[in-house]
């Protein structure tokens, strides 16, 4: 039974890694290929199956000028815009979460749970149903095609993802623990900042990788509300797309685009595998 | 100087967490608060700390309104029933916590917390991170961090409810050891409970709790004598004092259709129906006894429960030794006539063993 249960724990686990991982091994060959390899048959393996070329990688930093489509700027707009949403998304929502996890609200029929509910209601909508309010707004403030403008958009997107995870973070960690600050001299600001923060940093992860993806991968937004001014990378990465559709530099960019969330998903792992996030409080 | 508390009241929903309690609690004393759970204890206790404030009422210590003073500044001190410490800090950093906070010099504090782990017993573990403590350790860590902070009020609510058995005996033990010791003539110590042998056992004042009133105040042996009505009685004893409708003629005492010899205290008693009290240690078993019923038998320890049925009446039979019994097999127990107490048919207490006839 139990050999069973390792053998087919072991067949899954592989048979994952290989449907995880195989797409991305493909994109890593196909990104140094040039339109020969591409087209001419099925090839894996550079130098053995085809002679690898940097063409497609180089096309992602030359400029338009030179007939290269240059991602570099907008790749830092990216970072720019998905940290500074997220930074002030997870300051903004983290406060909210407190509040609507420590005291009661009432203003006629709403309570609490509402408020938390209009929060994550923001997200329940289709992008599109906000797409032409959101332009019309930016337009009006005149933050249309601003890396202002697309963070003002980010933080309405992202925050409510911050206040939904925290809310049920704090709502976790006992009500008697602020108290007890509150009796051992802190003042209700103390004792947020001194207690209960210290022990939410595993919700304040979690709440902010999610943060840093939905900023990071979105798409929609990024196209509706830019033009020529700014430019976010899913927006260029898909402008690649030509009459002949570039493999190698489709690959290319894509590598570069999920880079960075890989690299976080890997510091995020070490806290999430320590067991931090359910072990910190019972 | 004392701690005096004036018709508190706390009205947060349909029902009264606290109602018209007032207290005047005197330095240098233990006082426990009995009463069942969602009796108010913890509300009374929260309302002291200034975690609640009372709908009415007073609240001043050292002649001061204590209401106008937020909990921060109020430097009490609370153990509550769940072990609650700060997960992010090592025992060391916990103790030391509310001292940083009063901005003490480091000399004073580690003397401070020095004497507070060694008064809880817990030296050796000053790096050890909280969640790798048994309950009883954590416990003991929430207690130093309150004792280090030499509070003028400290407050322990429920604080051996969640050991199991061993501990709970051990740490009680050590408790009267360190309220004797540990504390400063300048400290009111208020300890609640459900228990009422940790009443007994820390001889203290007590004031009984109900549905957020005071039922009775008094000396721990006061309480336990004489219970000024059933519901104390039933809140005091554990388990709970026997009750048995009954009357009382020239002759005898009669309930069950069973009659028995008026006790002394009884004589001057007047001939009418009462609530006759009589606590599950004084019934034995006897051969020559009044035949009942068993509806359950319990082993606790080196106890055993009997629950027992006869008419219309339930009663709990303390027997100190273990015994198997069957259920529903009869059983003859006999009583200690000189141990009823008499409660009038309004719950009253009008005549008990140890002479207490308040009404």
């Amino acid at each position: 039974m139990s050999k069973l249960y390792t053998f087919l724990k072991y067949f899954f686990i592989t048979f994952w890694t290989v449907f995880v991982v195989a797409p991305f091994l493909w994109a890593v060959s196909t990104s140094f290929k040039d339109f020969q390899s591409v087209n001419s048959k099925v090839t894996y393996i550079p130098w053995l199956d085809f002679e690898p070329t940097l063409e497609g990688w180089r096309v992602l930093i030359k400029s338009p000028a030179k007939g290269g489509v240059d991602i570099v700027e907008p790749y830092f707009n990216s970072i720019f815009v998905t940290c500074t949403a997220s930074l002030i998304s997870i300051v903004l929502g983290t406060l909210a979460a407190y509040a609507l996890s420590r005291f009661t609200f009432k203003a006629g029929f709403v309570r609490n749970n509402d408020i938390t509910f209009f929060f994550i209601s923001q997200r329940i909508m289709p992008p599109i149903v906000l797409s032409i309010p959101f332009f019309i707004f930016l337009s009006t403030i005149g933050l249309l095609d601003s890396l202002l403008g697309l963070v003002v958009v980010y933080i309405v997107l992202l925050m409510p993802i911050a206040v939904w995870i925290m809310v049920d973070f704090f709502n976790r960690v006992p009500k008697e623990l602020d108290e007890t600050a509150l009796i051992d001299g802190c003042n209700p600001y103390q004792a947020f900042y001194k207690v209960v923060l210290p022990n939410s940093i595993p919700g304040l992860i979690v709440a902010g990788m999610f943060c840093i993806i939905f900023g990071w991968i979105d798409f929609f937004f990024a196209f509706i509300l830019t033009f020529t001014e700014v430019q976010l990378l899913p927006v260029k990465v898909v402008a690649l797309n030509s009459s002949i559709t570039p493999w190698w530099s489709l690959s290319a960019s894509a590598l570069v685009s999920v880079a960075p969330l890989i690299i976080v998903a890997f510091i995020v792992e070490r806290y999430l595998s320590k067991g931090n996030l359910s072990g910190a409080l019972k | 100087m004392n701690l005096i508390g004036e018709k508190i009241s706390y009205k947060p929903d349909e029902q009264f967490h606290l109602n018209d309690v007032s207290f005047n609690f005197k330095k240098g004393n233990l006082y426990t608060i009995l009463g069942r759970t969602l009796s108010g204890k913890t509300t009374l206790l929260k309302t002291i700390a200034g975690l609640l404030n009372p709908d009415q009422g007073s609240i001043s210590f050292e002649e001061k309104d204590f209401i106008k003073i937020p909990v921060w500044e109020r430097n009490v001190a609370m153990v509550y029933q769940q072990f609650i410490n700060y997960p992010h800090l090592n025992v060391y950093e916990n103790i030391t916590f509310p001292l940083e906070q009063r901005k003490l010099s480091p000399e004073q504090i580690k003397k401070d917390v020095d004497e507070a782990l060694k008064t809880v017993g817990l030296v050796g573990f000053e790096n050890r991170k909280i969640q790798e403590l048994s309950g009883g350790q954590q416990q003991r860590v929430a207690l130093a961090r309150s004792l280090a902070k030499k509070a003028k009020i400290l407050l322990l609510d429920e604080p051996l409810v969640n050991l199991d058995y061993k501990l709970r005996e051990q740490l009680r033990e050590e408790f009267k050891r360190i309220f004797s010791e540990g504390l400063s003539q300048d400290t009111i110590l208020i300890y609640s409970t459900t228990d009422p042998q940790e009443v007994m056992e820390l001889n203290g004042e007590v004031i009984v709790l109900d549905e957020g009133k005071v039922l009775q105040k008094g000396p721990a042996k006061e309480i336990f004598e004489n219970p000024s009505n059933l519901k104390v009685a039933e809140i005091s004893n554990d388990p709970p004092m026997n009750v048995l409708k009954g009357s009382k003629n020239s002759k005898n005492l009669n309930f069950e259709n069973i009659s028995l010899e008026i006790p002394n205290h009884f004589k001057n008693l007047e001939d009418k129906d009462y609530n006759f009290g009589i606590r599950a240690s004084e019934i034995k078993l006897d051969e020559n006894g009044e035949e009942f019923e068993i509806e359950l038998a319990e082993i606790s320890g080196s106890e055993t429960l009997l629950h027992l049925k006869r008419g219309n009446s339930k009663i709990i039979a303390l027997i100190e030794e273990v015994m198997n019994f069957k259920i529903h097999e009869k059983v003859k127990i006999n009583f200690n006539a000189n141990k009823f107490y008499a409660f009038g048919e309004d719950e009253k207490l009008v005549s008990s063993p140890y002479g207490g006839t308040n009404g």
